[in-house]
């Protein structure tokens, strides 16, 4: 085994959350390595569209995660954001019917209270702002705070800007933990890490992780297919989805549904996404979950019935049974912090995250509470809490 | 539309299979891509051009009247030009998704009970600076025009690259009255020779080439390879063409026994065409999107030709690039194989052995020519940063090798941070290029979808199947 | 010898097709890719990128690189394509849809 590394910080994951750890963690003055078992951007980071959307967010703490993260995404727009293909470019939420309107209106009444800027658009306005729209929808409300960026560049030049030390094919395998159970560092397949503080951004695999340093954190993943186009000159302008809102009865609230989100790329394909499946890690080809993102998309934009889709493509977006990710220090093992556990809204929320864990790393207090995202809020199997 | 077997692919290996189940029995549909059976091999003149000689331009000439008049006789349900998409695995069995005519507009299913892949190969070529120009096709790229169009793209042609594809692409652009400058090839003649028991049967084959070059005055250029190809002018008669907008000639040189280019050997041929290829590879796609196992780039198959998902077959190309004569055999144990099986009986194997003896033996064929015309040591050394390598993004050999400095390792990452792959063809043209220049593993282009689908095709099938979809879109 | 002598082909009456305005003459059974290298013409597509010029790559439809506009219709593999009478084939510039 080689000598054993020393920094102040091991990040775990090259995805964009990891990434976004690093560079505001080296920015705070900290050394940090980034270890991941594969490559960067390989896993969710590389399956995803690149929302970064607070159109889609309720009042709540995840909303004030995003609306944090879109002025930090913001003020990286010019270096890395550029090389990520960076564009604030808003979002349009439609809606087919009155009642939908309706509803719409009144949810981005609520967002504009917690600081969301959402402007509502009267049909005949629809199409200035969004000329191949279809016909006879009731109306809309744009959110100017929406943008897009390339994910996996976006991950990449992230890590570049944060000057950290990448290790990537390599898997860690412990978490090393002192007798007094604080972290020391990770074990991996080729050679031990050794930092007093260890930030797991694993993504789908950030349970597994968990695991290996001796705590149970449940994410989950969800499959999510993206359907991808021929390249076509710019021509839908903004994130664009429709809004519909089903009465759960069980509740007596409303839960969003949307349509899949349909936006254009500064590369020229035109990404329609994403399916929403609990299915577990099978990548393999769902006919149904595609066919149902064409036809979304298709209705919201006729013309692109006429364009082709090159590609699908499968993720896994990891979830934990609240729906919040995990965010901060684990109190059951000092000098262990969470960063997973984003489902389809890691690339927006990686900056905000980033910011929070290093915040929390040097030992500042965090811009956010961080209560909501606390790592040990869910209590662990009674088989597995046995001893 | 309902059937016991669909055969993707109408070359030799679906032909034989369709062929062979269809004598026992079988409801077979065939559907393939092109207006007429035959594959890339036996790919016919179009009718329209009426020509009365195809087989001046063919060898194999008798199989492949076997096979056409076979066919003409079977109950065979041909469905040509139709572009199958997708195959999908439903609980009932197989359905096969194909866009239909030259359109490829709207989308019709067959639904079988087992399907055969004898989907093919297609050529590899590998990147050098000029390779973009027009007058620049694939070997086979060259071939095909030839044999269905009855066409050529210029005068005076360089054949280059490595393979067996090379010499019957040279013979026939000479036959078909182009002047062909030089046949050009990297592989060692002296390797050929070491694998010279394994090659016996191919030899008398390569013996005729050899002869026709000759008395075509074909010029070989053994252990060379091309440098750049050169343009200028333009393409278009009366056009106001940029400049270097069409090939005049390519740069060759000799290589050493470690593949550097020896010094004072470069030498410029004019030309207006350049044909060159490196080797084949399996289509594999539908496979894929199958979840069939592979076994490097092949789809894996065991001795009755069964892939490892209940129902599929697969022979031909798909499981091993080796040849017409290796498709046939596979093809006939597949059609064998599959006619047993959907009786739900086990075939006996005795009944194949000749095909089977075939078939063995040109495997062994097909890996010695596949050790023996690897392409060329330190390839990648000559590719400029400069060259374009994915052709339909125009990525350059400079941004691939920069994916690896910002963090990629595989050839997925490289393609999500290069862009190279992700354009219409998928990078199945610029695969191969990327893992040598990057020294990732090739993989297979792992899309779902074996060729791009209207939007309004897969919005009319979700409408269709609404009923069945279990969790719609969020 | 010519590719047609050679196979003995006797094609039926040829027809006319226009490549970006000019006429041409098509051999029936011909695709669009054939009936422009029979014209002489071998690029009709500019890439999006870098505005250079492709033609036939592959010759079978894997490569995409011989995309062109026939009847208005852009991105059709030419190699693959029949030509039909009256054709209106077109140099597909970028994506080959206008701005």
């Amino acid at each position: 085994m080689s000598e054993p590394l020393t920094c102040d910080v091991v990040v775990v994951g090259a995805g964009m959350v990891g990434a976004a750890c690093a560079l505001y963690a080296t920015r705070a003055g900290l050394e940090v390595t980034v270890v991941d078992r594969g490559h960067v951007a390989g896993g969710t980071t590389g399956a995803g569209e690149g929302n970064l959307l607070v159109s889609d967010k309720a009042p709540g703490p995840e909303l004030e995660l995003a609306l944090l993260s879109t002025r930090l995404w913001a003020r990286e727009a010019r270096e890395p954001g550029a090389a990520a293909e960076y564009e604030a470019k808003g979002g349009l939420v439609v809606a087919e019917t009155p009642e939908a309107l309706d509803r719409l209106r009144e949810f981005a009444g609520t967002q504009r209270a917690a600081g969301v800027s959402a402007d509502p658009v009267p049909a005949d306005r629809l199409h200035d702002l969004e000329p191949r729209l279809a016909a006879g929808l009731a109306g809309a409300v744009h959110y100017p705070q929406d943008a897009q960026v390339m994910p996996a560049l976006a991950a990449a030049h992230f890590l570049r800007a944060s000057g950290a030390r990448l290790l990537t094919g390599r898997e860690v395998t412990r978490v090393l933990r002192a007798p007094d159970g604080t972290v020391r560092g990770v074990r991996t397949d080729r050679g031990d890490l050794h930092a007093p503080a260890v930030v797991n951004a694993a993504g789908t695999w950030g349970g597994e992780l968990a695991e290996r340093a001796g705590v149970f954190l449940p994410v989950l993943p969800r499959r999510g297919f993206v359907l991808v186009t021929e390249p076509l000159p710019p021509r839908i302008r903004h994130k664009v989805y429709a809004a519909d809102y089903v009465a759960d009865v069980a509740s007596d609230s409303a839960a969003l549904q949307t349509s899949p989100v349909v936006e254009g790329t500064a590369a020229g394909p035109v990404l329609i996404g994403a399916s929403r499946e609990r299915v577990g890690f099978d990548r393999s080809l769902s006919l149904p979950a595609v066919r149902a993102l064409a036809a979304g998309a298709t209705r919201l934009f006729p013309f692109l019935s006429r364009v082709r889709a090159l590609r699908t493509y499968a993720g896994f977006r990891p979830y934990l049974p609240d729906h919040l990710p995990a965010i901060g220090p684990d109190p059951r093992a000092p000098g262990l912090f969470h960063a997973c556990g984003h489902e389809g809204a890691g690339i927006g929320l990686a900056t905000g995250t980033g910011l929070l864990i290093a915040q929390a790393l040097t030992g500042r207090t965090p811009g956010l509470d961080l209560t909501p995202f606390r790592p040990d809020r869910f209590p662990c199997p009674a088989q597995e809490a046995a001893p | 539309m309902r059937t016991d077997l669909a055969v993707i692919g109408a070359g030799p290996a679906g032909l034989a299979a369709a062929l062979a189940a269809s004598a026992r029995g079988v409801r077979v549909v065939l559907v393939d891509a092109a207006p007429e059976p035959g594959g890339q091999f036996y790919r016919q003149p179009a009718p329209g051009l009426r020509a009365r000689h195809p087989e001046a331009l063919h060898h194999q000439w008798r199989a492949w009247t076997r096979l056409r008049d076979g066919l003409a006789a079977s109950p065979v349900r041909v469905l040509a030009d139709h572009h199958v998409w997708c195959v999908e695995r439903e609980s009932g069995g197989l359905t096969v998704h194909a866009l239909r005519g030259p359109e490829q507009e709207r989308s019709v299913e067959v639904r079988a009970a087992a399907v055969l892949l004898a989907t093919g190969g297609y050529e590899t070529v590998l990147p050098f600076p000029g390779w973009t120009l027009p007058g620049v096709v694939t070997a086979g790229g060259a071939q095909a025009m030839l044999k269905g169009g009855l066409v050529v793209a210029g005068g005076t042609a360089v054949v280059a690259g490595t393979g067996p594809l090379l010499l019957p692409v040279a013979t026939g652009l000479a036959a078909a009255g182009v002047r062909v400058a030089a046949l050009v090839e990297s592989a060692d003649p002296r390797r050929l020779l070491r694998h010279a028991g394994a090659l016996a049967r191919k030899l008398p084959e390569g013996a005729g080439y050899a002869a026709r070059l000759l008395r075509h005055g074909v010029p070989v250029l053994a252990r060379h390879t091309v440098l750049r190809a050169h343009g200028g002018g333009t393409s278009r008669p009366g056009g106001a063409g940029r400049g270097g907008d069409r090939l005049t000639g390519v740069t060759v040189a000799a290589l050493d026994g470690r593949g550097r280019v020896r010094s004072g050997t470069e030498r410029l041929l004019p030309c207006d065409t350049l044909a060159v290829g490196h080797g084949m590879l399996p289509h594999t796609d539908l496979a894929e999107g199958l979840g069939c196992r592979l076994d490097g780039r092949r789809v894996a198959v065991d001795a009755e030709q069964r892939t490892d998902v209940p129902g599929v077959w697969a022979a031909g190309e798909s499981t091993g690039v080796g040849g017409a004569a290796l498709a046939l055999a596979e093809g006939h144990i597949a059609g064998r194989s599959i006619a047993a099986r959907l009786r739900g009986t086990a075939p006996d194997p005795g009944e194949w052995a000749p095909a089977a003896g075939v078939r063995a033996r040109m495997r062994s064929v097909a890996a010695a020519l596949e050790s023996a015309w690897a392409p060329p040591a330190r390839w990648t050394d000559r590719v400029t940063d400069d060259t374009v390598v994915c052709r339909c993004e125009e990525v350059t050999a400079g941004a691939v090798r920069e994916a690896l400095a910002l963090g990629a390792g595989d050839t997925r990452t490289v393609k999500l941070l290069s862009r190279a792959g992700m354009g219409w063809c998928q990078g199945r043209m610029c695969g191969p290029a990327v893992a040598g220049l990057t020294g990732c593993e090739p993989t297979p282009s792992s899309s779902p979808f074996a060729r791009p689908v209207p939007l309004g095709v897969l919005a009319d099938g979700h409408r269709a199947h609404e009923d069945r979809t279990e969790e719609g879109p969020s | 010898m010519n590719p047609l002598e050679r196979a003995g082909a006797r094609p039926g009456p040829a027809f006319e097709v226009t490549f970006d305005g000019r006429p041409i003459e098509a051999l029936p059974g011909r695709t669009v890719a054939a009936v422009l290298w029979a014209a002489g013409i071998t690029s009709w597509r500019t890439t999006r990128g870098e505005g250079r010029p492709r033609g036939v790559f592959c010759g079978i439809g894997v490569c995409f690189d011989c995309l062109v506009t026939v009847n208005g219709r852009p991105g059709q593999r030419a190699c693959l394509v029949p030509a039909r009478p009256g054709d209106v084939i077109r140099t597909e510039e970028g994506t080959g849809r206008a701005h």
